[in-house]
């Protein structure tokens, strides 16, 4: 099989695997890094914002690309602040775009996500912008300059896996841009399924983060986004949804 | 539980002061309608305390049984009626598969993590007769308003212990404590944590704002009882007497632009299962209403005060307690939690493990004695505490505890924007 990179905003990573932000721990950084084998790690900026010692950025590997987030952002003005405050932190011109109004649910605001993903992409961020698998908001967000698609599997945190895989189906098969599915991926099968499917990367937290053995799991994600890749380049054989195929076709008394 | 427990006369009251106290103690008629804004209170016609108040009067919790109970913990996801059930006596012997499910709830919502803050308190005058304070206006101690210097003071002292969040708090004296006060308390704060909340008397909608402004951006508000006449009997005068007022308060600040508010009651003074129910409501029909807004709830229970050490929560013990938090975290589970050092080390040990997500630490609920409690020095001039507290840990003690216990402390999770 020929070299299969991953390129996103002009760097080349090998790792399909993202380690996403929320439930952090020195552990479970280590095990993502070195188990899961992830090239990128999300921070919340939010969580950066701290005295020295405290900082997450304190305990991210050299060789990994920090991976900002704006969660705490209600509208696209307060995502764009926060994004450029993670720059002047020195977190680098990647940014994940998360906008959220509402704390129940955390679900993203994908009209705000448009608008901040167009004035911070013209600053020359590379942006990530978390989504509801929409496909007018992917081709707005693919208009307005996003580096990919981060469409949410199921709600964030809720491990109940790809609860909109149609919807991001459809995403991977009309749009030109990358589509790392985001949130709600609960395990290493539904992490293996939507690459299967042709998403470009996987990103998790909470499915390691809560296991009972970390590095295990950690490393079981691992396997799974490789697998499901390779299925996916491989092309997958035809599934039936019902029925059986006859290996004589039904039609084979046709003469003229 | 009889008010009358809470009545104490302080020899050095005048004989004016002392008939006026007996007055409102012992003639409600005295008392002014407890249900009718004074003048310059504003009112914001919500529909929210009347769907909670229709809630709480409705719920006979002796109603629920064993099966609603297991009923309840076999949902996904936990509807009003489960709730119930799960507040209700049923649920006690289920408490720890009540845990259980909200241990899982709340490392889905918030991981491991503990957050770690301290309160400041600026000020002790009130003008206030809520009988079960020990800040009431009759109780003898000693007030203090610390001046501009020495609450910079103080807080350069916290902020030297590493606390990177702060809640200001002040007795309810709008004349010793009054916004502009209170503001310049904000602004000083901002320079010194990452993080500012205020637990104040209710104020107005454009007062919140010019606080948002100064730099705070959560308030806390306890309605202390959710039952109207039981706050009508515990809160015999001032401002503070005003039950809409005080409701409404939280929702004043979230259209003051604040980010995030708290809400509780003190559970002990009345029916602790129904005001657990309506502080929960409050939360939930809010919510609803202003999907944007970060909520949390405390659990405060009822502590000795100076002049009376007879005071306790009565009927809510510590299973208790966690029955209520765990119902709490089972109902609400994307909300904070916040365990003060009221309650004792092994309980907040315990309960940060299963539902909580906040702890205080190195507190004093004392005014201007930071520098003594946490550097050995020794200052006059002091104003006495609102209450005793039971966990005198400092942020060092406490930020060594949680990481033993497995948790990851954390001292902010805010940006300013």
């Amino acid at each position: 099989m020929k070299k299969d990179a991953f390129i996103l905003g002009g760097k080349e990573f090998t790792s399909r695997f993202i380690l996403g932000s929320g439930k952090y721990s020195m552990e479970l950084i280590k095990a993502a890094v070195e188990n899961a084998g992830a090239e990128i790690v999300t921070l919340a900026v939010r969580r950066t914002n701290t005295k020295k010692g405290e900082s997450i950025l304190d305990y991210i590997p050299p060789h990994v690309t920090l991976l900002p987030n704006t969660s705490g952002a209600r509208d696209a003005e307060e995502a764009i602040r926060i994004a450029r405050m993670a720059r002047e932190l020195g977190c680098g011109d990647f940014v994940k775009v998360e906008i959220m109004k509402d704390s129940k649910y955390l679900l993203p605001d994908n009209t705000e996500t448009v608008k901040a993903a167009r004035t911070l992409a013209g600053e020359g961020f590379v942006v990530l912008p978390y989504m509801y698998p929409d496909l007018y908001t992917a081709r707005a967000l693919a208009d307005a300059g996003a580096a990919a698609v981060m469409p949410l599997a199921s709600p964030i945190g809720s491990n109940k896996g790809l609860c909109t895989r149609e919807f991001i189906q459809i995403l991977i098969d009309e749009t030109e841009l990358p589509v790392i599915v985001d949130a709600g991926i609960g395990r290493p099968s539904q992490a293996c399924e939507a690459m299967e499917m042709g998403a470009a990367a996987i990103m998790a937290n909470t499915a390691i983060a809560t296991a009972g053995d970390i590095p295990a799991m950690a490393g079981a994600f691992k396997s799974a986004v490789e697998a499901g890749r390779a299925a996916y380049l491989s092309g997958l054989g035809r599934v039936l949804e019902r029925g059986a195929a006859a290996s004589d076709p039904l039609t084979g008394f046709l003469r003229d | 539980m009889q008010e009358n427990q809470f009545f104490v006369d302080s020899p050095r009251l005048g004989e004016k002061a002392l008939v006026r106290k007996h007055l409102l103690e012992q003639e409600p008629s005295c008392r002014g309608s407890h249900m009718e804004y004074m003048e310059g209170m504003e009112q914001i016609h919500s529909d929210i305390m009347e769907k909670v108040q229709k809630q709480m009067q409705e719920y006979d919790y002796d109603r629920y049984t064993a099966a609603d109970v297991r009923q309840a913990l076999a949902h996904r996801s936990c509807s009003l009626e489960d709730f119930k059930a799960l507040l209700s006596p049923a649920a006690l012997p289920y408490l720890e598969e009540m845990a259980a499910r909200s241990k899982l709830e709340t490392s889905r919502h918030f991981g491991n993590t503990v957050y770690l803050f301290t309160p400041i308190y600026i000020s002790n005058y009130c003008e206030n007769y809520c009988v079960y304070c020990g800040f009431n206006c009759y109780n003898d101690i000693t007030r203090k308003r610390l001046t501009r210097e020495e609450i910079e003071k103080e807080m350069k002292v916290i902020s030297d212990s590493g606390i990177e969040e702060i809640l200001i708090l002040t007795g309810e004296s709008r004349s010793m404590s009054d916004p502009e006060y209170i503001g310049e308390a904000c602004k000083l704060a901002a320079k010194y944590f990452r993080n500012v909340g205020l637990e104040i008397y209710p104020v107005n909608t454009d007062e919140y704002r010019y606080l948002h402004e100064c730099g705070a951006d959560y308030v806390t508000v306890f309605q202390e009882t959710y039952d109207s006449d039981k706050y009508e009997a515990l809160h015999l005068m001032g401002h503070k007497r005003i039950f809409p007022y005080r409701f409404e308060a939280q929702e004043r600040a979230i259209l003051g632009g604040m980010r995030g508010v708290a809400f509780s009651a003190l559970l002990g003074l009345s029916d602790f299962r129904k005001d657990a129910l309506a502080s929960a409501l409050h939360v939930y029909y809010l919510q609803r209403k202003y999907p944007h807004v970060e909520y949390s709830l405390s659990c405060p229970r009822l502590r000795p005060i100076i002049n009376n050490d007879s005071l306790s929560p009565l009927n809510i013990h510590e299973k208790e307690l966690c029955q209520v938090l765990c119902a709490y975290r089972i109902f609400l589970p994307y909300v904070g939690i916040t365990v003060s050092s009221r309650e004792q080390k092994h309980f907040r040990d315990g309960i940060v493990k299963i539902a909580a997500t906040k702890v205080s630490a190195g507190v004093s609920t004392g005014i201007g004695d930071h520098e003594s409690k946490y550097e050995g020095k020794k200052e006059e001039g002091t104003g006495d505490e609102q209450f005793e507290i039971s966990d005198g840990r400092s942020l060092r003690q406490m930020y060594q505890d949680m990481t033993e216990e497995g948790l990851q402390p954390v001292l902010n999770d805010y940006v300013c924007v």
